[in-house]
């Protein structure tokens, strides 16, 4: 039973893999930077699970003023942040690859390798 | 110029800053008034304070040596663009040291290391573009360990306030949670500071990147990762890092290996910059020794060698720099002779070298006393054969360069080589100097981080 | 108080020196007498100590906190001054032999050679006065470190090679076992200052826990990382480094660096092990051996070497080894008569230095082969030559005897009757190969009606003659100083408390 109350940690491990398994593996450089955005969305996915309370509601004040119960708004916050981090790590990168492509006329990386060694 | 005057300021500053902690001990500042452990608070001590005046003696420097080689290794078009970047890079570090929040810090890791990789990628040579990408990737992926494991904390004590959250874990040490956060931590941070064997992204970024980046990366950005591992062993507590975890022996045997696969891998390389990149790998892996000792000398040597090697590096990278000015490249080959032509800065290079040996009367041999000490202290006698071996390997890969330098004749064109501009050796000298002033005269920097080992170290049973 | 002075003094003359070079570079007559003035100015200074030091002050000039717990610091007591006495006044006269030999060769870089040369004797009066372990080996590094350039001067290929050999022997030897000795012996006992007696012991026990056993193994890391002692298998760096100018084989390799490195030996099992402490303890027997098997095995080398520059590097390797052999006796006795070998050799050895740099610059002789007549040409200096060589091999009448007597002295006194042979076939050995060119020199060559008359025109310059002449006589004169000599060394205090 603790299998599936707990499946938001599976569904964060899994994937987190699956990003790191195509960051290492795969030789297309765009390739990389999806497997890398995969991995950090699953990280992001975890934090606000986490962060979630069983029937918990937006963390607004209510119209009547009574007590409620709210999520937690800090790792939705903390998230945002590093989802506007990993945009601009992934526009970066993407202009990197852009640049490679200009100057070695690929972006596979064992092509990319040979054409290190080559001169 | 206006970068040149900022760094500057910003240097003082630190200072100030650090000789205020120091005197008063450590200084708080609410973010927008809104008090812990609401609000974020910028906290320093004399450990961060010490790598605050670190990071500004190094830019300070690297600033007033850039111009020309910027000009030289730089496209036109996008200088104004460089300095912006630089002035990113070092907000970025700054924050990473000042700030007293652990996810504040994870905020400036990551503007720090995306203007690292925008830096590293404007060096002229192609080769700079794989290396920013492979360092971007590997980087991401240190910082978002780094994440996980701030969020694991935050699940755990339910605060991000570093000083807070020392507190708050204090009841919850064995929990399995704790245990994995730490544990992501250190990876992450280890990626960052190039630790063995995640160093593999920086002999290419310091090579391949613009002289000036790669002195400022060298004397600055690994540091301040250091820095961050000297931080969450304070807050996790030293009791729990080094006797319920073994992360002594953990550091300090990747750091052995790193020392000497990196020293050994340095002798081998034709390439000036390269050499260097793998001497700081093996110098990185000595500050992750003494801090692995887990002794007061051990920890004391290893933050001093953060200081004394961003100091040493900072100018040999700076001497490449001038030399990459003058004659296009930093292939070894093509340096011979330029000890007769280049005089002074050569002699800074060598200055430094010393310090990267570990000679008596240069800064370096102090750091290494301390640490070599602090092995025996311990009984851990194959380390006091890695360092004692790394600093004959060291002697090898420094008399390669001065092997060339001094002591063989100049090669076609030497003769039209110049002396570097003025402001460039200034600039060179400053760090070269500190080298062998603090070498003689060590007393400020080893009282500072014996404070500071004493903070990290503080709940040591 | 005064003394203090003195000792700061004797420190900044040779940096004050290299101020003097610099500024009269392009003046080689102002310069040279910078240089000359300099090195009276340290021999006046170190001559000024003496009688304090012999009635059994021990002046010191203490800087600052270098390392924590340890400060860089100056104590003068007789081993260290006698040796600043012997270095500087060589200096003197080396600097004599050099204005000679340099013009005549017309060599390059002369401000380089006469800058270097004066730091080398800062490093080695900071070395000579060291209070403490850490001082001593801060001026060791920094003397290896002002070296190279003068080992380096000729430039070429040969000149690279020998500074590799160099630096890495030695920087190898220092940078790991001496280093590993000094932090070992911190660690162990809290302090690396020089003690009469020693530091391990008290009372006769061993104190901090320490077995014989750590002992043995301190002194072994001290004594081979001592690269300068030319100890095997560590000596291959003073062969090699004969490819520098005469003048610097003269006084570095003759005086100051491998002096140095003996010099080390000694005053570490003087001051921070302890005579009393190894004798009773036995310890030091593995290294006597090591000394007694370099010493033979120099001198065989040294026989088969026709380059008489490297026949007298060989020479030298075998008398450091009588000095380490001296030290390792662990008596009394075997420490002073090192220290007065140390004295007979240094004048002796740059004796026959100049000798072959005279022979070098005028008939442009680098072999013994090739000595054969050379005595008809240049009588002096082959007289010089042999004399010296008489002193080398310990003959009574010159100064090596009393070294060498002292010596087989102490092994006799400790029944090591074995090393007694030994000294003795030393001895014989450096007959062996240091009068066959003394010989080819005056009976060698054409003889009869084709025999070229002895005659003086063919001497070198006055200023290396002067030099030769002046080491010559006093290594004869040495004979007769034995007693002084001796009454100086025997105020060291060996037994502490």
């Amino acid at each position: 039973m603790w299998i599936l109350g707990t499946y938001n940690y599976w569904i964060f491990i899994t994937l987190m893999m699956i990003g790191l398994y195509i960051v290492i593996v795969r030789g297309n450089l765009v390739k990389k930077i999806i497997g890398l955005n995969i991995f950090q969305s699953s990280v992001f996915l975890f934090f606000i699970s986490v962060g979630k309370i069983s029937d918990g509601t937006a963390p607004i004040i209510l119209h009547d003023g009574g007590e409620a119960i709210y999520s937690n708004p800090l790792p939705h916050v903390l998230i945002l942040t590093a989802i506007v981090v990993a945009v601009s790590t992934s526009a970066l990168a993407l202009s990197l690859i852009v640049r490679i492509h200009e100057s070695y006329g690929t972006i596979q990386e064992d092509l990319i390798r040979e054409a290190e060694r080559a001169p | 110029m206006l970068a040149l005057v900022v760094t500057w300021a910003a240097f003082a500053i630190s200072l100030v800053l650090l000789f205020q902690v120091l005197n008063d001990g450590p200084i708080r500042y609410f973010f927008g008034g809104w008090a812990p452990p609401w609000g974020i608070e910028y906290r320093i001590d004399a450990l961060n304070g010490f790598v605050l005046v670190i990071v500004g003696f190094v830019s300070a420097a690297v600033l007033l040596f850039a111009g020309p080689s910027v000009g030289k290794e730089i496209r036109e078009g996008h200088q104004h663009l460089f300095y912006a970047m630089v002035m990113l890079l070092l907000a970025g570090l700054y924050g990473m040291a000042i700030t007293g929040d652990a996810f504040n810090v994870f905020v400036f890791l990551e503007i720090a290391s995306l203007a690292s990789y925008a830096l590293i990628a404007m060096g002229k040579d192609r080769r700079a573009l794989t290396a920013a990408f492979q360092y971007l990737v590997l980087g991401t992926v240190g910082a978002t360990f780094f994440l996980i494991g701030i969020g694991l904390l935050y699940a755990m004590t339910g605060t991000l306030n570093m000083v807070d959250m020392a507190e708050r874990i204090h009841g919850i040490h064995g929990s399995r949670t704790v245990l994995t956060a730490f544990a992501f931590l250190t990876v992450g941070i280890a990626l960052k500071a190039a630790v063995f064997p995640m160093h593999y992204w920086l002999p290419g970024a310091y090579a391949y990147a613009p002289s000036v980046v790669s002195a400022l990366l060298a004397g600055t950005a690994t540091k301040v990762a250091v820095y961050l591992l000297l931080r969450f062993i304070m807050i996790f507590g030293a009791d729990f890092a080094y006797v319920a975890l073994p992360l002594g022996a953990t550091l300090t045997v990747l750091a052995a290996v790193g020392i000497l696969i990196a020293s050994s891998s340095a002798i081998l390389q034709n390439d000036a910059k390269r050499l260097l990149a793998f001497s700081s790998v093996a110098h990185l892996g000595y500050i992750i020794l003494g801090i692995g000792l887990g002794n007061d000398t051990g920890v004391t040597g290893g933050i001093l060698h953060m200081f004394n090697h961003a100091l040493a590096k900072g100018a040999v990278f700076l001497a490449m720099g001038a030399v990459m000015l003058q004659i296009g490249t930093t292939h070894i080959n093509r340096l011979q002779g330029l000890g007769r032509v280049m005089p002074w800065t050569m002699a800074g290079f060598t200055a430094a070298g010393l310090s990267l040996i570990g000679v008596p009367l240069t800064a370096g041999f102090v750091s290494k006393w301390y640490i070599v000490t602090a092995a025996i202290d311990r009984g851990w006698w194959p380390l006091v054969l890695v360092m004692v071996a790394s600093s004959i390997l060291a002697v090898f890969y420094i008399w390669r360069i001065i092997d060339a330098v001094y002591f063989s004749a100049p090669g076609p064109g030497a003769e039209n080589v110049k002396e570097a501009p003025m402001t460039m050796l200034a600039a060179l000298w400053m760090l070269a100097g500190a080298s062998v002033y603090f070498g003689i005269d060590s007393s400020f920097p080893a009282s500072v981080a014996s404070k500071a080992a004493a903070i990290v170290l503080a709940q040591m049973p | 108080m005064n003394e203090s002075w003195i000792i700061g003094a004797a420190l900044v003359t040779p940096l004050l020196a290299m101020v003097g070079i610099g500024v009269f570079r392009q003046r080689p007559n102002a310069r040279e007498a910078a240089s000359l003035v300099a090195g009276i100015v340290l021999f006046g200074l170190a001559a000024w100590l003496v009688p304090g030091v012999a009635d059994g002050d021990r002046p010191e000039l203490i800087l600052y906190e270098f390392l924590p717990g340890i400060s860089l610091g100056f104590r003068v007591e007789p081993l260290g001054l006698g040796f600043a006495l012997i270095a500087s006044f060589l200096w003197v006269i080396t600097t004599l032999y050099s204005i000679g030999y340099m013009r005549a060769h017309n060599a390059s870089n002369q401000t380089r050679f006469y800058l270097f040369f004066a730091l080398s004797l800062g490093a080695v009066s900071g070395a000579a006065f060291a209070a403490n372990l850490v001082t001593l080996y801060v001026f060791y590094e920094a003397l290896t470190l002002a070296t190279i350039p003068l080992v380096t001067h000729s430039g070429g290929e040969a000149s690279r090679r020998a500074g590799r050999v160099y630096v890495g022997l030695l920087l190898g030897t220092s940078l790991t076992m001496m280093l590993i000795a000094i932090a070992w012996i911190w660690t162990l006992t809290g302090t690396t200052e020089f003690v009469a007696g020693g530091v391990f012991t008290e009372g006769g026990t061993l104190k901090f826990g320490i077995t014989p056993g750590i002992l043995a193994a301190l002194l072994v890391l001290m004594v081979l990382g001592t690269g300068k002692a030319g100890l095997m298998p560590f000596h291959r760096w003073l062969p090699a480094a004969m490819v520098a100018p005469t003048p610097v084989s003269a006084l570095l390799h003759a005086v100051a660096v491998v002096k140095l490195g003996v010099f080390t030996v000694l005053k570490v099992t003087i001051y921070t092990f302890g005579i009393e402490t190894l004798s009773s303890f036995g310890i030091g027997r593995a290294l006597m051996y090591l000394a007694a098997f370099t010493l033979i095995a120099a001198g065989i080398f040294a026989l088969r070497e026709d380059n008489l520059k490297r026949r007298l590097a060989y020479s030298t390797i075998s008398q450091l080894a009588y000095i380490v052999l001296g030290a390792m006796l662990v008596t009394k006795v075997g420490a002073i008569a090192g220290g007065m070998h140390i004295t007979a050799h240094a004048f002796a050895k740059i004796t026959l230095f100049f000798c072959a740099g005279a022979v070098m610059v005028t008939l442009h002789k680098t072999k013994v082969s090739e000595m054969n007549g050379v005595g008809r040409n240049m009588p002096i200096t082959m007289t010089a030559f042999l004399v010296a060589s008489l002193s080398v091999a310990g003959l009574p009448f010159t100064g090596g005897f009393w070294g060498k007597w002292y010596l087989a002295l102490g092994a006799l006194e400790t029944d090591q009757i074995v090393m007694f042979w030994v000294i003795l076939a030393g001895s014989l050995l450096s007959l062996g190969y240091l009068l066959p060119p003394a010989v080819r020199a005056f009976y060698g060559g054409p003889k009869g009606a084709d025999q070229p008359p002895m005659t003086l025109a063919g001497e070198a310059r006055w200023p290396m003659v002067t030099a030769i002449t002046v080491t010559a006589v006093i290594s004869v004169l040495l004979f007769f100083a034995a007693e002084p000599i001796f009454g100086f060394l025997d105020t060291i205090d060996f037994r502490g408390r």
